[in-house]
């Protein structure tokens, strides 16, 4: 209904009407690149061609081109896969599981967060691809009938399970996104003039209407997918975790791990979020939808998160020493005082003690303060994932095959590949769709809008005597 | 969608409340609505209008069933009956580890056959992209109503009297 508590700020600010709405999101799709976007463009393809190289010799060469020994199996492939797919769970957590939650505030960055899932889930799909090897061989990952017999992959394995968990949740985020893209889809075809414009989003706005009919069964399918979404964001790095923790390796093999994955997850999507919404609301000129209120919300989560994720680590540490088990407690041991005693550091500094600087309201609503903290976290969430990974495998039960593991240039190269390929994607997002949900915009305005009396109650009196005349939104026009 | 023809008049209102308290009227006036299209979904309108409840939903759990049924034969068929292998001195059929996958085929089914049944059953489609429309600003900041002449008995300056009446600031004719 109507009213929101005088208390809380709107949540788009500016005194918004529904035009205006319409005219601010799509002046960036509609108007001529600019200059700004072309130099970050060509940029982006410059990143993602170096990669390509590297990415190509790679796979001509084979995966003796980077720094795996046989003691560390698994090192930087793995980590950013990791790092990847836990940056892709904040957009469909903020529209699936806030959607549930009726947390209005979503609507301004939903879209953006739900397009950079997408893209991050692909530089993690990339990383699988690339740990293969023979990435021609990547369909061996699907139950197929194999030519040499009828044998199976096997479904006990949770290296199968995450085929699947990556496939769905990727499909299942795109077709979200895709849904909410509709309607906005539909302005844009509208608003078009040009023929080739009008085609484009004319054919993906799918003839879209908006009659009532239309939107009551698509409120209802968003609903259903939120409630989809919802358990589903949570499996994907639950299954990704199970990669580690159903093996037998000291320090990866502990029942925490679904929990503190997913955390984690969230505590660096969140912080992907911040630091490319951060850029997007001054580029776009987004301030009034992108508000404070909105970065200090986030934050907010992020302290949350962080917290829960500084809360398994200590206990993560604490049972290794409980349990009694000797490789059990040197794998941690050797986390904070072996040779990479440095990632651990890193580790607990940036995800432990950064995030609860958040506890100072002043530090939360700072943007420049926000961004330093979001990438800060994103460094550390990566040194997790490494420490996990490579200080886990590279002193294992024999102490003859100990060894290091340092990245060669095609290790680093593959990894920049993902980041050429995450901005190129994004910024064509950027340009070509709206970043912001221009319909659900739309719809909480009027209850949030600087326009209401500041008067609780006086609003939603009006629709519940079922009064015909609203007044208080005509001197508005 | 694309099969509309006659005489329409057309209703346009600049908010959202104005047109949800003007469905109850007219339609009290014995106005018969054909349809309210808006920038964003109101609550309410569709009751108001006396659309039935959407079934799609039903639609989503058939759709979930099978994905459901899908994921256990597949995985029960292979492991167990076509190959089957002993594996970490597991069952041959071992439920507890099919887990994972049953919840995300049920999930992929229910999504996808769900958006589809949407796409059909809304007649949305990439080759409708040229249907007609009653007003363009719909999708930007009007409320439009339309009422097929065809379906009323209400003469012409009656219905536009009750559209100006609930709150339209145009009344527009429409024909296809």
């Amino acid at each position: 209904m109507h009213v929101t508590s005088p208390v809380r700020e709107p949540l788009v600010q500016g005194g918004k009407t529904y035009a205006d709405v319409t005219e601010d999101i799509c002046r960036h799709v509609e108007g001529a690149p600019t200059k700004e976007w072309k130099i970050a463009f060509g940029i982006s393809l410059l990143v993602l061609a170096y990669g390509s190289v590297c990415l190509a010799w790679t796979w001509w060469e084979g995966l003796g081109v980077w720094g795996l020994n046989k003691t560390v199996g698994w090192a930087w492939d793995i980590t950013n896969f990791v790092w990847w797919v836990g940056i892709g769970h904040a957009g469909t957590l903020i529209s699936a599981i806030l959607l549930l939650f009726r947390q209005k505030w979503r609507t301004s960055i939903n879209r953006a967060a739900e397009a950079m899932t997408i893209f991050a889930v692909i530089c993690a799909a990339s990383f699988i691809l690339m740990h293969m090897g023979r990435p021609w061989m990547a369909y061996w990952a699907l139950p197929l009938p194999n030519v040499f017999g009828s044998l199976w992959v096997n479904f006990n394995s949770p290296l199968v399970w995450d085929v699947f968990a990556i496939s769905t949740y990727f499909s299942v985020s795109l077709v979200f996104w895709y849904i909410g893209l509709i309607p906005d889809l539909a302005t844009i075809r509208d608003r078009a003039t040009s023929k080739v414009s009008k085609f484009m989003y004319g054919t993906f706005a799918m003839g879209w209407d908006g009659s009532a009919k239309t939107w009551a069964r698509y409120e209802y399918i968003s609903l259903i997918l939120a409630g989809l979404s919802t358990p589903l964001v949570l499996s994907v790095h639950t299954i990704v975790s199970m990669d580690f923790a159903t093996s037998v390796i000291p320090g990866w093999h502990t029942t925490i791990f679904p929990p503190y994955f997913v955390a984690g997850a969230i505590f660096s999507g969140f912080a992907m979020v911040q630091n490319l919404m951060l850029i997007t609301r001054v580029v776009y000129r987004l301030e009034d939808y992108i508000t404070l209120e909105h970065i200090e919300t986030m934050n907010k989560v992020i302290t949350l998160t962080g917290s829960v994720v500084g809360v398994a680590y200590i206990t993560e540490f604490f049972i290794a020493w409980y349990s009694g088990v000797e490789y059990e407690y040197y794998a941690f041991f050797n986390r904070m005082t072996g040779p990479y005693w440095w990632a651990y550091w890193a580790m607990m500094t940036c995800n432990v003690i950064s995030p609860q600087l958040f506890w100072s309201r002043k530090l939360r609503r700072s943007i420049t303060f926000t961004f330093f903290i979001s990438v800060v976290v994103n460094i550390g969430m990566w040194f997790e994932r490494f420490v996990i990974i490579v200080t886990s495998l590279h002193r294992d039960y024999v102490p003859s095959s100990w060894s290091m593991f340092s990245p060669t240039r095609y290790d680093i190269g593959d990894y920049i590949f993902s980041f050429g390929l995450f901005f190129t994607l994004f910024l064509l997002f950027s340009k070509y769709l709206p970043v912001v949900n221009m319909a659900e915009v739309k719809a909480v305005i009027r209850s949030t809008s600087a326009n209401l009396p500041k008067k609780i109650g006086g609003v939603a009196k009006v629709r519940h005597q079922g009064v015909a005349e609203p007044s208080y939104n005509k001197d508005k026009e | 969608m694309a099969e509309l023809t006659g005489k329409y008049l057309v209703g346009v209102y600049d908010d959202d409340d104005t047109v949800l308290h003007a469905v109850p009227r007219l339609r009290k006036a014995g106005v018969k609505i054909k349809e309210v299209y808006s920038p964003f979904p109101i609550h309410g309108l569709d009751e108001a209008l006396g659309h039935p409840r959407t079934r799609i939903g039903i639609a989503a759990f058939m759709f979930g069933v099978t994905g459901c049924c899908v994921a256990l034969t597949l995985m029960i068929w292979t492991m167990g009956i076509d190959w089957p292998m002993i594996i970490g001195g597991k069952d041959h059929i071992s439920l507890p580890n099919y887990i994972p996958i049953t919840f995300e085929l049920t999930v992929l089914f229910t999504a996808f056959g769900m958006v589809i049944t949407f796409f059909i059953s809304n007649g949305l489609s990439p080759a409708a992209h040229n249907h007609k429309r009653f007003d363009v600003r719909s999708t930007d900041n009007k409320f439009v109503m339309a009422i097929d002449m065809g379906r009323n008995s209400l003469s012409e300056e009656e219905i536009s009297r009750a559209l100006r009446d609930s709150g339209a600031e145009e009344v527009n004719i429409k024909q296809f």
